[in-house]
């Protein structure tokens, strides 16, 4: 099992090599890519920060979770910081078991739990000039877009 | 009673915005990890609300009401947004 923050791209083939392992019958990766619209907004630039030393634990854990729910052989996931572009690769996950019905529940077991526990901020840079922190809470508005002519609230 | 202690604070993403800084030292009379932020909230206009991030004491989670000592490292831990 490994979780890991890294600073430079995520390379697919050193992530997947440790997988080599005949009694593995399947292997699943999942990778998230950087996208370009969020909310009807253009994104242009993404950038992750990390609370790396608990980061790499909680990642840890729930890729144990995953190997004690699921029978699965291994599950590794890597997960970018700093700045990124469209289409990069920020997240990547993968999974060999004997059989796929493992490796595909533990996987989206393991992408799904990182985007809820594992302490990853995400930051969207937007084609209008806004920038802000993601920021799942009801209500919290983590940028005030500024008004800038395309508003119908006032004029 | 209130025994003052010095806790090293670090802050990530949208918290680190907030105060314009990475980390600091204080000197508090905080008991729990609430009380802490609480103060800290008042202080620098922090604008999320405890329930709504998390705490880590010495690199581990923590609840929120747990004990603050001389000497922890305290981070409070906006939503997440990984992945």
């Amino acid at each position: 099992m490994m979780f890991k923050i890294f600073e430079n791209p995520l390379e697919k083939m050193d992530l997947e090599s440790p997988f080599s392992n005949t009694g593995a019958g399947g292997f699943v990766s999942f990778e998230g890519w950087v996208r370009s619209e969020n909310e009807g907004q253009q994104v242009m630039v993404l950038e992750y920060e990390a609370y790396t030393e608990l980061a790499e634990k909680e990642g840890e854990r729930i890729l144990i979770e995953a190997r004690d729910k699921f029978d699965i052989i291994g599950a590794r996931c890597g997960h970018r910081v700093g700045r990124l572009q469209l289409g990069d690769m920020a997240v990547w996950v993968g999974v060999s078991a004997a059989h796929r019905n493992e490796a595909f529940q533990a996987c989206r077991y393991v992408i799904d739990e990182v985007k809820r526990r594992v302490p990853i901020w995400k930051k969207e840079y937007y084609k209008s000039g806004d920038s802000g922190w993601l920021c799942p809470v009801e209500g919290y508005v983590h940028a005030p877009p500024e008004r800038d002519g395309e508003s119908t609230s006032t004029a | 009673m209130s025994t003052a202690k010095t806790v090293e604070l670090a802050y990530y993403a949208l918290m680190r915005e907030q105060r314009g800084l990475s980390s600091e030292k204080r000197t508090t009379s905080a008991i729990t990890a609430r009380e802490l932020y609480l103060e800290l909230k008042e202080e620098f206009g922090f604008n999320l609300q405890m329930e709504d991030i998390k705490v880590a004491i010495n690199g581990e989670f923590a609840d929120n009401d747990m004990s603050i000592h001389d000497g922890d490292t305290v981070v409070f831990i906006p939503p997440v947004t990984g992945g």
